[in-house]
Order: C-alpha cells, then structure tokens, then sequence
C-alpha cells in the first residue's frame, strides 16, 4: 500500500536509505546533497536505523571509508555532489574495481572552477567511464525508486557493481513535490538481506583485497568489470520488472515520450525532461510531432536500444548539461552519436550545451531547439552541430 | 603482562609469512611480524594498508603474505578504509549479524609518507571519531617506495633524491615533524613510540597494549631502510639500538595522557653514532661541516629534554 507525501528529492533519497536501512553510512556535507545525511544522522540519532553514521572529515574519506565497510561485508552508502565527487574521484575507481556494491546518491552541482552551488551534469560526466553504473532520475519520485530498485542490481552475482543515483540539485533535490512512497516493510523485503560470498570480516576465510596488480593480470580484471557492466543491462531490466509488479510504476532503459510517432525529438537528461514534455504537450496540440527520449540508465548505455528508438526520425537534439571543453561537443552527445553509427542509423543530430551552473533552461528555449529541427529536417542541413542554448550571446 | 621472545616465537604461529619481497635489512616486515603476533591467537583482524613498500611487497596477485584479513585501496587512506572496516563490524555485530563469540581487531599499516604527509588528514579524521583500531606507522623517513624522496618525518640534513646534498644546499633543511605528538593532540587513549629492539619486548608490550586498549591507537614505529639510509643489511638491529641509545628515536607511550618513557640509556651516546653508520649523513662528516653534527645534536638533546619535562608534568600528583 503506497503512502501519499510531498518530499523533497533529498528527503525522498534519506527516506528510501532509511528504508533500506544500510548497515553503514558515511558522508560528508556538500552543497546541495547535505540535506541527506543530516536527515540521515536524525534517523540514526533517533534509533530508526540499524545504520553505523560515520561523520568522515572529507569526501575521500567518506568513498575510502565506504569502501572498507563494504568490503567488510557490510552494505555501505553515501551521498554527494560536484567537488565532493572529484575530491572522491581516485577512490569511485577503486571502489568498481574491487567490485563492491556500494550505492551513492549523486546530487548533480557544476563542478569548480569557478565555484558555482547549483545544478549541471559536470560531476556525473567526470566519472562516466570509472565503472559505476549511472541511473538519472527526472523527479523526487524517480530519485527515491531508482534508490529502491539501487541495491538489487548492484549486488546481483552477474553484476557486482557500484551504483550511483543521480538528481539534479536544487531543482530536484530541494524541490517539494508529491511522491508515492511505499512501507518500510515491503521496502525492506523488495531490497533484501545483503550476504556477500567474500568478505573481510569472515574469519572462517580470511581474503586479501586490493592487490598490486601487474601486467599479468590488470588487463583480465578490467575485461570482468566490463563484463559485469555488460550483465547490468539485463538485471537492471529484470529490477525494473519486479518493481513495476510491486508498484505499478514503470522504469525502463529510457523514458519514450511521445517519441513513436514523433518527426522531431530532445534527448536529455534528469530533471529537464520534465520542461520538455511540456513543451512537447504544446507542440503536439499545434500539429507538430515532437517527443522525448530521456536516459535513465546512462552506465552501461543503452546503445543498441537507443539508436533504435532515434532511427526514424528526421531530426534529433541532444542536450548535454556539461560542456566536454573538447572542441566537439558533449558527452551525451557523443553517446548518442557513436551509438547511432554504429548501428547503421543516418539521422541529423545536433548538440546543445545548456543549463551550465544552474542557468536557468525555460521553455521558450526548449521551444526554440524544436524550431531548430523543424528546420533542420526540412533542409537537411545541420551545419555546426556543437551549439549552446541559453548562452548570452557576446559573452565569455 | 608477562613476555618471553622465545614463547611468543614458539607458541604464536607468524600471521605475516615468508614469501613476501620486501629487501634484506629493511625494518617493516620485522615490526609487521611482531605486532601481528601481539593478537590473541584466537582473534581474527582485518588489516588495513597504505600504498608503499610494505603493500606492493607483500600482496602481488595472487600472492599475499597476510593470513588475516587484508585490504588495501590507496596512498592516503589506510585510516579511513579501516575506519569503515571497523564501523561495519560495530554495526554488523549490534545487529547479530556477525558470530558473538569472534572478536576482529582493526590495525592500519602507513609509511611516514602514506602517513605523516598524504595520509594525515585521514588518520587525524579517524582517531578523531573514535574508532577501535591501530593505526601503525612504520617510518624510514623518507618516501622509500618510489625512490627515497623526502618526508616531513625526513630528519634534517639527510640525503634524499628530493633534498640532495649539493653544494649550495647540504640536504634536507627541516627538522622532522613529530607525529607522535600530533596523536597526542587527539585525545586518544594510547600512543606510543617504539623499535624493534633487543629481544622486541618493547614493540611486543605496545602493540599488545595499542591493539587491546579500547578506542583508538597510534603506533610510531622506527623501520630503517637499507637503501635509503645507506647501511649493510645485517646492520638492522646495530641501527635501531643506536637509534634508541643516542635519544633520537626516544621509546615511551602516553596512556590517557601520561607519558612514560619506556627506554633510558644508561649512557646516552652522541648523534655521530646514530649518523655514522648511514649513507645518508655522510656529508655531515666532511670537514667544515662539524656546525651540522652540532646542530643535530642540539636538536635531539632538546626534544629528549622536552620528553623528560613532559613525563614529570604529566605524572605529577
């Protein structure tokens, strides 16, 4: 029986950690992901959870610290945003290859410099290729069930991976909207009891983690979590699955709006898929056939089925929240692009940079980037694909 | 507690075995033994190590030389990985999801520059908050694993690839930071400073002491190196002894904040002593450079002073 509240994205993320009672959090507050672990540590102080809060005094220390509790044999969490993540970066690599099943919470915030508080995609893009799978979620609802459905892909036996929830911040993480939550109980019995094969604090079979690893061997190792990566598409399927059976609320690889049909499409991410279809809404009651493909499971990426579900249309528009500052265009875009190639699907594409450091992406503008490929499917003609939308013009 | 060298060797199998590659002559597997065997027998521990010598030496895929549990992540994070490590245990035992009868003990293994330097800010985090484990420094005094660059536990003048003696700058020109007293600063219930030396009853006694006092621990141990120092590899013991005898690597612990110096020379030898026999001091015994010798011995004179008045005021009624 589902629960009727208004949360918002960050409460939504502590009540689901709540819920799922980790046996160990450790965090450390940064802008906007702070509000989780201060609800978290109420949680802990009022005896709701069974959880071990470790108040670290960084945020490589709260990956490194994760890392220990979950190789201990422990379910382990944590939660941060932009700087926290780079600060974290050379752990979020140890953590995949040593295969734990960590589960984070990512606040999306621009990643300095210069220092900005509010919401792109630059942190979540830095740690694209590290080996954690990467879920983006568009509400407080999609945050908190993407959170629920966290622990079963990553310690399902084929996968063995860390998982990483993301939301955009402020926008979605501080944003008070209705949400459908379920009881602790079914929670609890949806995620399970996590029992890791090996673990450190098993003293009947000691084990050694984190070896030097030399050329003999690394290169195996990285093909097994590669491999894994691979097996996650499956098991996030299946997750989603027996979600939708349990709460009628569907997830699938990426939301199709409005896209079958559809002449012209975004392709974007989080929370701006909202502003979109209701764009979309607008078009389709003036004649035109828009629609939305918006990516929820980014890591591993869905290319197969991407590039099928973008192949009959005559125009696309992907929308990247971070600048790759590499002279060709974003990394959702290059996702996007590379994917269709290389399943044979010729469609004009175009890439916008949009909504850096929290500015502001209305639906005028996305209205705009729709005129874009309307013109864009009638001649044919992209022209220069790497644009920028929302960007005054004249200044840098 | 009652110790005997040969009873503890013949009883208490070697939790860190043979096999492992570290070179002949240096001082961190000897100290790694001895504070494994310091565990009941019966208890299990997960040991937590820093990037460095001790780590590319004794777990190569996929050979390890730990019999306990073992876990290495990165340079500067051996304090925090076993402070995760340790809180998984509280956690999972308060739970009932761990056997109530087993107990595992928490010990973190850093050099000084996996210490003292990049991994301070994580080790102060993790003695700060409390938890139960030993957090162990084997220090040689300079960053030994990537080729004998200088630490702030470096002493000063001594010869590294990072502070050559030249021949405008003779060598490193900072005194040596002094971490024992930073743990100190923390408030924690037991540090010590010890060596391998003699018959180890003095590395035995703490680490038994550090790994059973409940809370935090921190263990500075003196490891010397062969190649970084620059002495023959069966100089090990003759080293540490001198080490202890001259006063530059005093041997006492602060329980609850009382210092106790543990090791008195009888006779207190001059620092040429400790200098003499290492490589990396040579300079200092060139002619013009007497000034340099002086300047070490002032400074290991007034840091044994201060170590004296410290226990004085700190036992006083």
């Amino acid at each position: 029986m589902s629960i009727r509240e208004r949360l918002s994205g960050n409460e939504a993320t502590a009540i689901a950690m709540k819920q799922i009672n980790p046996d160990v959090v450790a965090a450390f507050p940064i802008t906007p992901s702070t509000e989780i672990p201060q609800y978290f540590s109420t949680f802990v102080a009022n005896g709701e959870v069974d959880t071990e809060f470790v108040a670290v005094e960084s945020e490589h220390s709260a990956m490194s610290a994760t890392i220990g509790a979950e190789a201990a044999g422990a379910r382990a969490m944590t939660a941060t945003s932009a700087n926290g993540l780079s600060l974290m970066w050379e752990m979020i690599y140890i953590a995949s290859s040593l295969r734990l099943p960590i589960v984070m919470a990512l606040v999306n915030r621009a990643v300095s410099g210069p220092l900005n508080i509010h919401n792109d995609h630059s942190d979540a893009m830095g740690v694209r290729d590290a080996g954690w799978i990467m879920l983006f979620s568009e509400n407080n609802q999609e945050a908190y069930d993407n959170m629920l459905m966290a622990h079963r892909i990553a310690e399902h036996k084929d996968v063995l991976l860390p998982v990483m929830i993301c939301q955009d911040g402020f926008i979605t993480s501080h944003s008070i909207e209705n949400i459908q939550l379920e009881t602790d109980e079914e929670v609890r019995k949806f995620v399970g009891q996590y029992k890791p094969e090996h673990y450190l604090l098993n003293d009947k079979e000691p084990i050694a983690i984190g070896p030097l690893d030399l050329q003999a061997y690394l290169f195996e190792h990285k093909a097994g979590q590669a491999e894994a990566m691979r097996n996650a598409k499956k098991v996030i399927k299946e997750v989603a699955e027996d979600f939708e059976k349990w709460t009628g609320r569907k997830y699938e690889f990426f939301e199709k709006y409005k896209l079958d049909d559809a002449e012209i499409a975004i392709v974007c991410m989080n929370s701006t898929a909202g502003t979109t279809k209701a764009v979309v809404d607008r078009l389709r009651a003036q004649g035109v056939k828009a629609g939305l493909l918006k990516v929820r499971m980014y890591r591993p990426f869905p290319v197969e089925e991407v590039a099928e579900a973008l192949s009959h249309l005559k125009a696309v528009a992907v929308l990247d929240k971070a600048d790759s500052l590499n002279g060709a265009g974003g990394a959702l875009f290059e996702d996007i692009t590379s994917a269709m190639y290389v399943n044979k699907k010729q469609v004009p594409m175009v890439n916008y940079i949009y909504g850096i450091g929290g500015r502001d992406t209305t639906e005028k503008q996305l209205e705009s980037v729709f005129e874009d490929l309307k013109e864009i499917s009638n001649t044919s003609e992209v022209g220069n694909p790497y644009r920028y939308l929302g960007l005054r013009k004249g200044e840098k | 507690m009652a110790y005997d060298l040969k009873d503890v060797v013949a009883n208490k199998p070697s939790r860190f075995t043979e096999g492992h590659r570290m070179c002949a002559g240096c001082g961190a597997p000897v100290v790694a033994r001895m504070i494994m065997r310091a565990l009941k027998e019966e208890d299990h521990a997960v040991v937590a190590n820093a990037t460095g010598c001790m780590e590319v030496s004794t777990f190569i895929y996929p050979y390890t030389a730990w019999t306990d549990s073992f876990i290495h992540t990165a340079f500067e994070c051996a304090g925090a990985t076993c402070a995760g490590a340790e809180a998984a245990y509280k956690s999972m035992k308060k739970q009932g999801k761990l056997p109530e009868n087993k107990t595992t003990k928490f010990i973190a293994f850093g050099g000084d520059g996996g210490t003292y330097d990049i991994g301070l800010q994580s080790l102060s985090g993790a003695m700060e908050r409390g938890h139960d484990m030993v957090y162990v420094c084997y220090d040689n005094g300079a960053y030994m694993n990537t080729g004998i660059q200088r630490s702030s536990a470096t002493p000063r003048f001594a010869d590294t690839t990072t502070s050559p003696a030249g021949t405008v700058i003779p060598g490193k020109m900072q005194v040596r930071k002094d971490l024992a007293k930073i743990m100190v600063g923390h408030h924690i219930p037991y540090v010590a400073q010890t060596l391998a030396m003699t018959n180890f009853k003095d590395l035995y006694e703490k680490s038994e002491k550090a790994i059973y006092t409940e809370g935090p621990a921190f263990l500075n141990v003196m490891a010397p190196c062969p190649r970084g120092w620059g002495y023959p590899t069966e100089d090990l013991m003759k080293i540490n002894k001198l080490a202890a005898d001259t006063c530059y690597w005093p041997l006492y612990e602060v329980v609850d904040g009382k210092y106790k110096i543990t090791y008195k020379p009888a006779k207190k030898l001059p620092i040429e002593e400790f200098l003499r026999p290492q490589k990396r001091f040579k300079h200092m015994f060139k002619p013009g450079n007497e000034w340099m010798i002086e300047e070490f011995q002032k400074e290991v004179d007034a840091r044994w002073q201060e170590l004296l008045d410290l226990e004085e005021i700190t036992n006083r009624e």
